[in-house]
């Protein structure tokens, strides 16, 4: 392929810049992958949030289901129950829920693939308060948590279920948890990735064996700490 | 088509592209339909939280996605990538009164070759765009080893880029379906010598020489019959 291009005005002439220019763009790529997510903050604050609706420039949640339909729940008919190795199974309704001591936290809600949303205020009771109603039997090493989608599992260590920041969440950014966000309640695990934040909270069990959630199962780190990419080195509270 | 075709065309015609770019071409077409197509629901669902079958459509994204490069690079290797790999060096080569032609948006005339400067630029950015949607798209499925600011950047151009390329297609498409007798030649291989004396003066002048220099060595034989790279 060498000698190919001997017409007459090819050679000498012309010059390799389309090779450079693809390179550089491909550069150019992997700049925005290092600086994208500052690039990100500073559009979506500049431009507010009309064209951040639709456009990748704005932070927003991205809303993912796993069994490719979301579960109708009133929240008449709304139930959360507590059990496993507990002195006192316990079946809560919503406004059970909403008569305990409510804790609000305003955090920024971070999914483990690279989004984010700051400043998203909840409402709701700390899981503490309901494990320690229930009473937690000695043997117990963690929380397992169920959905009404039928599909999603997830689990805690029991020294990671009493942080203050892991609440039964039943209002986001101050109105009831809609629909697509896991209402009428959800778990909401601040420290940790969106994905330990299980949506539509059927059950919390406590056990004496942590079983790997559906996102762990899928590869996912069993602590989903923010701070680290994989849980297993996180100084905080050791492994699960 | 058989193969014939492609080495000795009809009287009056030449040969665009051959079979080997022809099959990469629609490959990749089908491909990147499926990507947009694909990438819809799951860029506007999930923003919406429109109800789908996320997993399914997931996988179809990601695995279209690892199947694009795969043509292009079987393409570009061995005795069946000739033209591809001699495309490719047209499309690297830029003549000075092509670069001028960029600099002055379109406005100059240029005695264009096989492929003309607007074309070359929209190879390139593909190309380009190719390769990063790719790197891109393998951090966010494969996001372990990165920290979250990569991830977040890597979600950042994946997602802004992917909006620039969609553009970049469609006006491929409409500039494909106005120009009947290249979008033809996707199909058939072939264009008119005609054609090409007109809108690719420089590659019609090669490709002349090169047919007058098989066939002169028609009369001794054994020596490159056919050849035409």
């Amino acid at each position: 392929m060498t000698a190919d291009l001997t017409s007459p005005e090819t050679p000498e002439e012309s010059r390799r810049v389309g090779r450079r220019a693809f390179l550089g763009l491909v550069g150019l790529g992997a700049l925005g992958v290092v600086i994208g997510g500052k690039v990100q903050s500073a559009l979506s604050s500049a431009a507010g949030s009309g064209l951040g609706g639709i456009f990748p420039f704005g932070n927003n949640f991205r809303i993912y289901s796993i069994t490719g339909n979301y579960p109708v729940i009133s929240p008449e008919s709304y139930r959360l129950q507590v059990s496993g190795l507990v002195d006192h199974p316990t079946t809560y309704t919503l406004s059970d829920l909403r008569a305990l001591p409510p804790t609000t936290l305003v955090k920024t809600f971070q999914c483990v693939t690279g989004w984010q949303v700051p400043d998203v205020e909840w409402k709701g009771v700390r899981l503490s308060h309901l494990l320690d109603a229930a009473g937690v039997q000695s043997g117990a090493v963690g929380v397992t948590f169920e959905s009404y989608d039928g599909a999603d599992t997830e689990s805690l260590t029991l020294d990671q279920a009493h942080l203050s920041d892991v609440i039964v969440a039943y209002e986001m950014l101050g109105k009831p948890v809609t629909r697509e966000h896991g209402g009428p309640v959800r778990l909401y695990v601040a420290p940790m990735f969106g994905y330990k934040s299980l949506k539509w909270l059927s059950a919390i069990r406590v056990v004496d064996r942590i079983e790997p959630g559906y996102w762990e199962q899928n590869g996912y780190p069993t602590n989903g700490w923010l701070d680290g990419t994989t849980g297993n080195t996180n100084p905080r509270l050791g492994l699960a | 088509m058989d193969a014939t075709d492609d080495s000795t065309p009809a009287p009056g015609v030449l040969v665009r592209f051959d079979a080997v770019q022809r099959t990469v071409h629609w490959i990749n077409a089908v491909l990147f339909f499926a990507l947009i197509v694909t990438a819809i629901p799951l860029y506007f669902g999930s923003l919406f939280g429109l109800v789908l079958p996320r997993h399914a459509v997931e996988q179809i994204h990601l695995y279209c996605g690892l199947a694009l490069p795969v043509p292009i690079l079987i393409s570009l290797v061995g005795s069946w990538g000739r033209q591809m790999r001699r495309d490719l060096r047209r499309v690297s080569y830029w003549t000075r009164d092509e670069l001028n032609w960029l600099r002055r948006r379109g406005t100059r005339l240029v005695r264009a070759d096989k492929f003309n400067p607007g074309q070359k630029v929209n190879t390139i950015v593909v190309g380009a765009s190719i390769v990063v949607m790719l790197g891109t798209g393998a951090i966010l499925k494969w996001f372990q080893p990165f920290s979250l600011s990569i991830r977040e950047g890597a979600t950042f151009v994946h997602d802004s880029l992917s909006f620039l390329l969609v553009i970049v297609i469609l006006g491929h498409v409409v500039m494909a379906l106005t120009h009947p007798d290249e979008l033809r030649s996707m199909f058939r291989g072939v264009i008119s010598a005609h054609w090409a004396q007109r809108f690719a003066p420089r590659w019609f002048a090669e490709e002349s020489a090169s047919l007058e220099r098989a066939s002169d060595s028609l009369s001794s034989p054994g020596e490159g019959v056919g050849s035409r790279s």
